[in-house]
């Protein structure tokens, strides 16, 4: 083993103490073998992707030069072609092997995910939100229509039978209002709690639970949409049945003052996302050309860009309904924030384009 | 698309240069010991944060009034529930969001697992995709956990709830086995899988070390005896020479030895070897060259 281990310990000093270029052309023209040469000539480049890749993979971007950055591509690709060639004209299973490996690990990187979260952020403000939206089309006015039945339908429950509010409304968001209730009470439900102190708190505990629901609306749209519809239908009840008991006693401007307030949003919100889980639930039950899974994948991923917004709209909502409305002691403010959020959101949605073009990362080719 | 192997793990993709990578897709025991490292990372840094407010809060004694009073303290405390509701719903929400839109698509239980998720077939990996199928891991893993709690809260039927809860698991656990790429709920709607992401050293080029020198020393084979075999034999042979362990090479050389039937000198088994597997290779590199492929042993 001695007199075989000499050279190669030679041949490694004297690659140190010569330049690493020329010991490769050196090594390459030592080689026997063709494809061998083919390898240790092109080795250098695939060990600097590796080396790049490497330090992108440890999230270190900000030690690598700006040469490798722009080589990465090129290098890219010359591992790629190399791939290809060594395929058909080598039979080194190892250099094959970790070429594979090599390859598909840059692959990732430069056909990642293009634009990291803060860059999606600045074009999804700036109109990818919207056109997202814009996208479900018809599933948001079914959602809309969903949301209407299901208010209507609380409404006329209650008013037939109102023992029916009991079952609608959960036992905990009861307490004082109940039918029977005295005009007094179901008036100091509404107005007088600007004092009250604790509303941040409220706020972020509003919308940590809103958004749970709004997400299980969409969720649960892979299920062909019936359960997202259920849970609009489900919620927009509960809405019927609050409007009756305060049209009773004469308050609706009242409540619904007090519901615009945060509602416009929070509706708006749940129904964007019922409508996301719809937007699902109808690419699968009706996929046309395309196969089952594509059409899932490609619903999926154009109502989740509408998701991160519903949160967003949640969190507005959350605010809203911990502060403005406890702070706002009057109709007429109320109902004022609430319009003006609604016509808010609709122009941002439906109106304002931005300069998105059509908002799907997948449209936009550098 | 053609039929593959019911139980197969191996998947090709096509880059969009047109070349064909394999990929293979991760066990379904690493994707659930990579989730559950995730889990116990999760709870490790809700239970740090928890511990670091209450500690910042000056671990006083909170009462129901000092949160809702409108003393200074008060304002202190409400601003650290907040917080603590914020974080908690980060960390539900966002970990695994934040690490899978990273460049290694992988979340820090996945990357201790080595596995990564990907884009299905050739499409690139976007953040939409990412996004969805983290929204709907919510309803997979902690919807269930939501309703048991819910349910003792509310002191209604726990064992039912209870029950329920584990179906619901089960259904969206059992999911990844009876599809063929091990799916989940969120991978069918994000239009993504999970892969292997393997790494590995680049050994030395066997025509370069040591042994160029050596093959000159003895041994040049003949036409006839290089013919014996193909390239499955080749690789095989390339794997025991980079092992380089003495009694895998004792054997194969004998084993060579007595196929082509060519003695080798005591102790040059290693150089019988290497000699060998050039030849052989150059031998069937340079038919490749010409369109000619011998698969093994057995072929023509």
């Amino acid at each position: 083993m001695s007199e075989t281990a000499a050279p190669t310990l030679l041949g490694r000093l004297g690659g140190w103490f010569s330049p690493a270029a020329s010991a490769d052309i050196a090594a390459a023209e030592d080689a026997a073998l063709r494809s061998d040469r083919f390898r240790l000539e092109r080795e250098g480049e695939w060990k600097r992707l590796e080396a790049i890749v490497t330090r992108i993979e440890r999230g270190r971007l900000r030690g690598i030069s700006d040469e490798d950055l722009l080589a990465l591509p090129a290098l890219y690709r010359t591992a790629v072609s190399s791939l290809a060639v060594a395929r058909e004209t080598s039979l080194d299973a190892e250099t094959l092997a970790w070429l594979e490996v090599l390859t598909r690990r840059a692959w990732f990187i430069v056909y990642g995910p293009r634009a990291g979260l803060g860059d999606w952020l600045l074009r999804f403000f700036g109109g990818g939100w919207g056109a997202s939206v814009r996208a479900l089309g018809h599933d948001i006015l079914i959602a809309l229509a969903l949301m209407v039945a299901g208010t209507v339908a609380g409404w006329l429950l209650v008013a037939s039978d109102p023992d029916w509010y009991y079952a609608l409304i959960p036992a905990g968001m009861a307490d004082a209002r109940v039918p029977g209730a005295s005009r007094a009470v179901l008036m100091g439900t509404l107005f007088g709690q600007q004092n009250q102190s604790g509303l941040g708190m409220f706020a972020a505990a509003l919308f940590s639970n809103n958004a749970q629901v709004s997400i299980l609306a969409f969720a649960l749209g892979f299920a062909f949409g019936l359960p997202s519809a259920l849970l609009l239908i489900q919620n927009t009840t509960m809405l019927g049945a609050l409007l009756w008991l305060y049209h009773g006693q004469g308050l609706t401007i009242e409540i619904i003052g007090w519901l615009a307030v945060h509602g416009t949003t929070e509706l708006f919100a749940i129904l964007l996302a019922g409508a996301a889980g719809l937007h699902i639930g109808r690419a699968m039950a009706f996929p046309g050309d395309a196969a089952v899974l594509d059409a899932a994948a490609a619903a999926g991923r154009r109502s989740a860009q509408v998701m991160v917004g519903v949160v967003l709209m949640l969190i507005v909502a959350g605010l809203l309904e911990g502060f403005a409305r406890q702070l706002i002691n009057n109709t007429a403010g109320r109902l004022i924030v609430g319009v003006f959020m609604l016509v808010f959101w609709t122009g941002y949605f439906f109106v304002w384009r931005g300069n998105a073009g059509d908002g799907t990362s997948e449209g936009v080719q550098p | 698309m053609a039929r593959r192997e019911p139980r197969s793990r191996d998947r090709m993709v096509i880059t969009p240069e047109g070349v064909t990578l394999p990929i293979v897709l991760a066990a379904h025991g690493a994707r659930a010991a990579a989730l559950l490292l995730d889990l116990a990372m999760i709870g490790a840094a809700i239970i740090v944060t928890t511990l670091t407010l209450i500690w910042i809060a000056g671990g006083v004694a909170v009462a129901e009034s000092d949160l809702q009073g409108g003393t200074a303290k008060s304002h202190a405390l409400q601003a650290i529930v907040v917080l603590w509701i914020v974080a908690m719903f980060l960390f539900r929400n966002a970990w695994f969001l934040f690490f899978e839109l990273g460049p290694r698509g992988a979340t820090p239980g996945k990357r201790i697992a080595g596995i990564r998720i990907a884009a299905r077939g050739t499409e690139r990996l976007t953040t939409e995709a990412v996004i969805a199928r983290n929204i709907v891991r919510d309803i997979e893993l902690f919807m269930p956990v939501v309703f048991i709690g819910g349910a003792f809260a509310a002191g209604s039927d726990a064992d039912l709830a209870g029950w329920a809860g584990a179906i619901w698991f089960a259904i969206f656990m059992l999911f990844p086995f009876f599809n063929r790429d091990a799916l989940r709920c969120g991978d069918v709607i994000a239009g993504t899988w999970v892969i292997e992401a393997p790494r590995r050293k680049l050994g030395h080029a066997l025509s370069v070390s040591a042994p160029v020198a050596a093959a000159e020393q003895a041994f040049t084979f003949t036409p006839e005896e290089l013919a014996v075999y193909g390239e499955y034999e080749l690789q095989t042979l390339e794997r025991v020479l980079r092992d380089g362990r003495g009694p895998a090479l004792d054997d194969v050389a004998d084993a060579i030895s007595r196929k082509i039937g060519r003695p080798y000198p005591y102790r040059a088994e290693r150089v019988f070897l290497e000699s060998y597997y050039l030849q052989l290779r150059a031998r069937l590199e340079q038919g490749l060259r010409l369109g000619r492929r011998k698969a093994d042993k057995h072929a023509a």
